[in-house]
């Protein structure tokens, strides 16, 4: 066996897949040439059903091609973290997206798209941890899809906005409608918007930062 | 106001919601680095090609392991976790173990994020921050 074949064999066989960075030095941010110090990283979280147009959100506001974070999932999650004698998955993944707004030198703000079954909250935890807030993108079609999502935000008392993506061709509904089916309080926020137009996204961030700074205390 | 049709209705047909407990971790390595999805790190050192992979052999047979060389050479920029996991297409679990390993032999810096090195909210200062920087865009 020659050189390359085995090297090529060694790297498959440690999970390491060749990467390609996907950006040029030419887009590069100040910040991130700097190793001397680091800018603020937040994070805002977009849950929502299969679907419903989380990828469609992030890549919109995202300056760059949104990328993709995999988790594992196993039936023993404690275990999953464990490498030793075990190269190969042996369990199935589940990936997230993951955008990037640099709003200022030194503060930039993440965006994580992630699936919003219930069995999918072991991810959530991890996620939720410093989050500015979420939000839950829903479908008026298929509006279940979104009752994990804020089940588990509620439980856990991360705020968040219900954001409804209306799709072309289905039926309108108010945001007073949604709020009622949805069954959410009247101090949060519940708005239609399109995940396709950059205007209507970031009015939706800020909607979930405006409402996460009211009840944030003084 | 009445619900219009054909939207179902939260709560209708459901048990309590429920949280898993809290990861016992917390998403801190062994050293007290806390390592979330948008921490930053970065290497700490210019990347000595030849002496730098002998300092991470892993035993003497086999080369330095090559997913710490590939996260220590994506370090040489400011790097999210998320980021690190994306571009080698590793789990998010494995590369928080290894991240850890490399910051606890001072090969790569593990920065604050936007709660400092706790894990609470962003505080109030961060929210006016983001918002006028949204408001910007």
């Amino acid at each position: 066996m020659d050189s390359v074949v085995s090297d090529a064999a060694a790297s498959q066989a440690f999970g390491v897949t060749p990467f390609v960075d996907v950006e040029t030095d030419d887009n590069l941010r100040s910040w991130q040439t700097d190793r001397t110090r680091a800018p603020i990283a937040t994070k805002i979280v977009v849950a929502g059903g299969f679907g419903v147009g989380k990828t469609t959100l992030v890549g919109t506001v995202s300056e760059i091609e949104p990328l993709q974070t995999e988790a594992l999932m196993t039936e023993a999650s404690e275990q999953v973290d464990d490498l030793t004698g075990t190269p190969e998955k042996v369990s199935t993944t589940v990936a997230m997206d993951y955008g990037r707004i640099t709003l200022d030198d030194d503060l930039v703000l993440y965006l994580f798209g992630t699936p919003g079954q219930e069995r999918f909250w072991f991810m959530w935890d991890d996620l939720v941890r410093g989050a500015i807030g979420a939000v839950v993108l829903a479908d008026t079609r298929r509006l279940k899809d979104s009752f994990p999502a804020l089940d588990y935000f509620e439980s856990c008392g991360l705020p968040y906005i219900v954001a409804v993506n209306h799709f072309d061709g289905s039926a309108r509904f108010e945001p007073e409608d949604v709020r009622e089916a949805l069954t959410i309080p009247a101090h949060i926020p519940v708005m239609i918007m399109d995940a396709r137009r950059k205007i209507s996204v970031i009015e939706t961030l800020l909607s979930l930062v405006g409402h996460a700074l009211d009840v944030t205390p003084e | 106001m009445t619900n219009r049709p054909g939207l179902p209705v939260r709560g209708g047909d459901r048990k309590a919601a429920r949280v898993r407990p809290y990861s016992l971790t917390g998403g801190r390595t062994r050293f007290g680095h806390v390592l979330l999805v948008e921490t930053f790190v970065a290497s700490t050192a210019a990347l000595e090609a030849s002496e730098e992979r002998r300092e991470l052999t892993n035993g003497g047979l086999r080369s330095v392991m090559p997913e710490l060389r590939a996260i220590v050479e994506l370090c040489r920029r400011m790097r999210t976790v998320a980021e690190i996991a994306a571009l080698l297409k590793m789990p998010l679990g494995v590369v928080r173990v290894l991240l850890s390993d490399l910051a606890d032999q001072g090969k790569i810096r593990v920065y604050g994020t936007g709660t400092g090195h706790g894990t609470g909210r962003p505080d109030r200062a961060l929210l006016e921050r983001v918002l006028s920087g949204l408001r910007r865009l």
